[in-house]
């Protein structure tokens, strides 16, 4: 009997011990971990470019893994970067209001050539003061920052055409135009809604407000380009087409349709073409760094080109689209136009070639300022009904199918282009705003993953208080049904991404700066040239930095009431090593310079003493060594200046 | 059945159900092991042609330290000279090695022997960027150069000339991560 009951004990131990390894193994047979898992030292498939809302930002995500690489300021300031701190780059946030620190930055889009992504720059927009950005895709960093007139929340922005000729941005508040004391209740008629055509130097990049199309006074939400047969065409979605200005969530859901805007920007071009335009005053800053002197400068524009659309018929129609649509999104052929109306039972597809074909035969229902409103029916393509409640986003996989994120149902639908059924739905966790696929604004989408990104996470992470982290959830939409692998956190808002295969960003990265193309107005190339000059209250230190020292690291001679220039450059010329320098009392942030570069700080002593300034960036096995001391004498002092290394 | 046919199964019973666990452990071992060991990488492996050239990379294109590189090879020391550092190196010309008693080289070039010639390398290494003029500081303010293995090495100058550990320098290199004194002496303690 002992027999059997031990028998029985060592059959019971080996088979739950086979069952917990069976479990293991047959869970690796079919493993969603393993296939978000990137090894150590392996490279991600993808970039996610995520933008960051109400911080700022852009941030700098691989997929699938959603590890985190950089985060980029482009409307914040970054103390970890100096980016808005050191002297180079403070006018990056100039604005015709003054130095802005902060904006609110939404939609990132990546620059295409023939309509597919070519990864050279993403643009993203800043919507309080409104602004449009460019980010090299070189460098990761924020290269041009263009602000718009006449725009207040800069929302329907920033959407690059196929070969990124402009980059596209709409107001989403109708304001008056130009801006004048009136009385809130004249909203009607007076407010306008400016669309802002920017065009791209195809080699460089550079931004310049090529002309701006004076829209009714409606609010205007997103937009997106017209591709391949509709290359030309740029889309806007409209709500408060009732020309609400107080309580929009009554006020603005009246009407039974608002609008999509076609807007024929060729005919635009033309129209330029032929000085059929207002050039009217205006007042805009113009930011953009300079690579070979490591600074930026702020230029401020004074007029705009501006075009009244009811004077040039042919230049804008709309698509009535139901209830205050959100998302207006292009499929990667070019034919169907969908809207999500945030308030509609249905998603509503519109068609291109129905549109021309009403144009043509002007089956028109009615106009708006003088803007002809096409037949609804005559434009309509078909509906995708009973998708979800609250659509907002419609991205592609270029394989006929879309994907849908409904915030109010909280879910991701999959439905077909053409029989408008719906294939396929899953959970977010929650209220999903946008969905990003991979060159999803092109005519080449990379359909293998879906990223969901989350406004309310609730109890999905460890909690951190009353605020909580944002999230992107990652989708495998390979096969037929979607799959769920992974959520992760984001920096401040997740609001809209862009995303690129990695292969298309790898070759091209900067890896340093070459110091004999340094050509910033304080660089020094060696340490001999190293000094430090006055010039009354101004002292101008010209430093290097190699591992493990700064040149000089001991300075005197400076005195309370100066104004003292760090000018640093790091003569390193290998990747990856970049110096920091930081010192006491400077109410600025650090300085991390790359190799090759030269950055500055200004630094006001108030205080006479021996103050001692050290390099913060883990930098070599002698970071810790590396350091100095600027000796302040009173502001009466005759202490000559003198700057020494190790006393030579 | 009887106690005796249970006890005489048992031993079966146990040894397929083990068997049949041991199976499926064997395959998941596979796979794990298939992700991990794809990564032997350390820095010297890294692909740059922008930056400028390391203290390997440019030991590996000198003709005059073949011997050099295939020893700091043999003693699988590459990803140390291509470190942050900061780092000089006291790089021996080919001569120099020549200039051993005979065999030398060979016997520390065995597998057997890595440990001992990691240490001889390791001595013509110093943390900190010694050029020239640092070289030329050092003797003039009277200070040793402190070496990865611990040894203090006394520099001397006589003109233009400078000896270092009682090897002559023939020429400095700067490199992206530390400088290069070619000498023209093994330096033994």
């Amino acid at each position: 009997m002992k027999w059997i009951v031990a028998s029985l004990i060592a059959i019971t131990m080996v088979v739950i011990g086979c069952t917990q390894q069976g479990a293991r193994s047959g869970a690796l047979g079919d493993n969603i971990a393993e296939r978000v898992y990137v090894a150590p030292g392996e490279h991600d498939e993808f970039y996610a470019l995520v933008s960051g809302g109400f911080s700022g930002q852009l941030s700098v995500y691989g997929l699938p893994s959603g590890r985190l690489f950089r985060v980029i300021p482009v409307f914040s300031v970054d103390a970890e970067k100096a980016y808005g701190f050191n002297e180079e780059t403070k006018p990056m946030l100039n604005t015709s209001h003054g130095f802005i620190p902060w904006d609110d930055s939404h939609h990132p889009d990546i620059s295409q050539t023939n309509g597919e992504l070519d990864g050279r720059w993403v643009f993203i927009n800043g919507n309080n003061t409104p602004r449009i950005a460019r980010i090299s895709l070189s460098t990761f960093e924020t290269e041009e920052i263009i602000e718009l007139p006449n725009s207040a929340g800069n929302h329907s922005s920033s959407f690059v055409t196929e070969n990124t000729e402009y980059v596209v941005a709409g107001t989403r508040f109708s304001v008056p135009v130009p801006q004048a004391d009136i009385s809130i209740d004249e909203y009607k008629g007076k407010f306008k809604g400016a669309m802002s055509f920017i065009s791209i130097d195809p080699e460089e990049g550079h931004m310049d407000l090529a002309f701006q199309i004076m829209m009714p006074g409606f609010n205007y939400d997103l937009a997106h380009p017209g591709r391949g047969k509709s290359h030309g065409w740029m889309f806007f979605s409209t709500y408060n087409t009732e020309e609400a200005n107080t309580l929009l969530e009554v006020n603005a859901s009246q009407n039974d349709k608002d609008f999509i805007a076609a807007i024929n920007w060729k005919k635009a071009e033309q129209l330029i073409a032929e000085g059929k335009f207002d050039v009217m005053p205006a007042e805009y800053a113009h930011n953009l760094y300079d690579e070979s002197t490591h600074m930026a400068t702020s230029t401020m524009k004074k007029e705009v080109r501006v075009i009244d659309p009811s004077k040039h018929p042919g230049l804008v129609y709309f698509l009535p689209t139901p209830k205050s649509p959100h998302g207006c999104d292009v499929d990667p052929t070019g034919e169907y136009i969908i809207g999500s109306g945030k308030l509609a039972a249905a998603l509503t597809a519109h068609s291109f070639t129905k549109m021309l074909d009403a144009i043509e035969n002007e089956k028109f229902d009615g106009e708006a300022y003088g803007i002809p409103i096409l037949n609804y029916e005559d434009v309509l393509a078909g509906t995708v009904q009973q998708a979800g409640l609250g659509p907002l986003h419609t991205e592609f996989d270029g394989k006929g199918n879309a994907y849908t994120t409904f915030f109010i149902s909280s879910e991701v639908v999959k439905w077909k282009l053409g029989t408008w059924e719906v294939l396929d739905r899953q959970p977010t966790y929650y209220s999903v705003g946008h969905l990003m696929i991979p060159g999803g604004n092109s005519r080449k989408p990379f359909g293998k993953y879906a990223l969901a990104m989350n406004k309310i996470t609730k109890d999905r992470y460890l909690p951190t208080g009353p605020e909580l982290t944002q999230s992107a959830q990652l989708y495998d939409i390979s096969g037929e049904k979607m799959e769920l692998l992974l959520d992760f956190p984001t920096i401040g808002e997740p609001h809209y991404a862009a995303g690129i295969p990695a292969d298309l960003i790898k070759p091209n990265q900067t890896k340093i700066y070459r110091l004999e193309d340094n050509n910033h107005p304080y660089v020094v190339k060696n340490e001999r040239d190293t000094r430090v000059e006055r010039n009354g209250k101004e002292v101008h230190i010209y430093m290097t930095t190699i591992r493990s020292h700064f040149a000089p690291d001991n300075i005197e001679g400076i005195k309370v009431g100066d104004k003292v220039y760090f000018h640093v450059t790091n003569l390193e010329q290998d990747y990856d090593v970049p110096h920091g320098i930081s010192m006491i009392g400077a109410t600025t942030s650090e300085l991390l310079i790359m190799p090759g570069q030269t950055e500055t700080f200004i630094w006001e002593p108030k205080r006479v003493g021996v103050w001692p300034f050290y390099c913060t960036d883990f930098c070599s096995a002698l970071h810790q060594e590396m350091q100095g001391y600027v000796r302040v004498s009173p502001a009466g002092s005759n202490i000559q200046l003198k700057w020494t290394l190790d006393g030579d | 059945m009887n106690t005796t046919k249970i006890k005489f199964l048992m031993p079966f019973l146990l040894l397929f159900l083990l068997c049949a666990c041991n199976s499926k452990t064997e395959q998941t071992g596979n796979e794990e092991t298939g992700l991990t060991t794809s990564h032997p990488k350390g820095q010297a492996s890294v692909e740059d042609d922008v930056s400028d050239k390391n203290i390997l990379q440019v030991a590996i294109g000198s003709e005059a330290h073949s011997t050099l590189v295939a020893a700091v090879q043999a003693a699988q020391i590459e990803h140390v000279l291509v470190n942050a550092g900061p780092l000089t190196v006291f790089a021996p010309v080919n001569d120099a090695f020549d200039a051993l008693p005979a065999g030398t080289v060979e016997n520390l070039l065995k597998p057997e022997n890595k440990g001992d010639l990691a240490t001889i390398l390791t001595r013509h290494a110093a943390p900190g960027s010694f050029n020239v003029e640092g070289l030329k500081r050092e003797a003039r303010k009277g200070r040793k150069i402190y070496m990865a293995t611990g040894d203090y090495l006394e520099v001397v100058v006589e003109g233009e000339d400078i000896w270092v550990g009682g090897a002559k320098v023939l020429a400095t290199i700067q490199t992206s991560n530390g400088i290069i004194n070619v000498v023209d002496k093994v330096i033994l303690p």
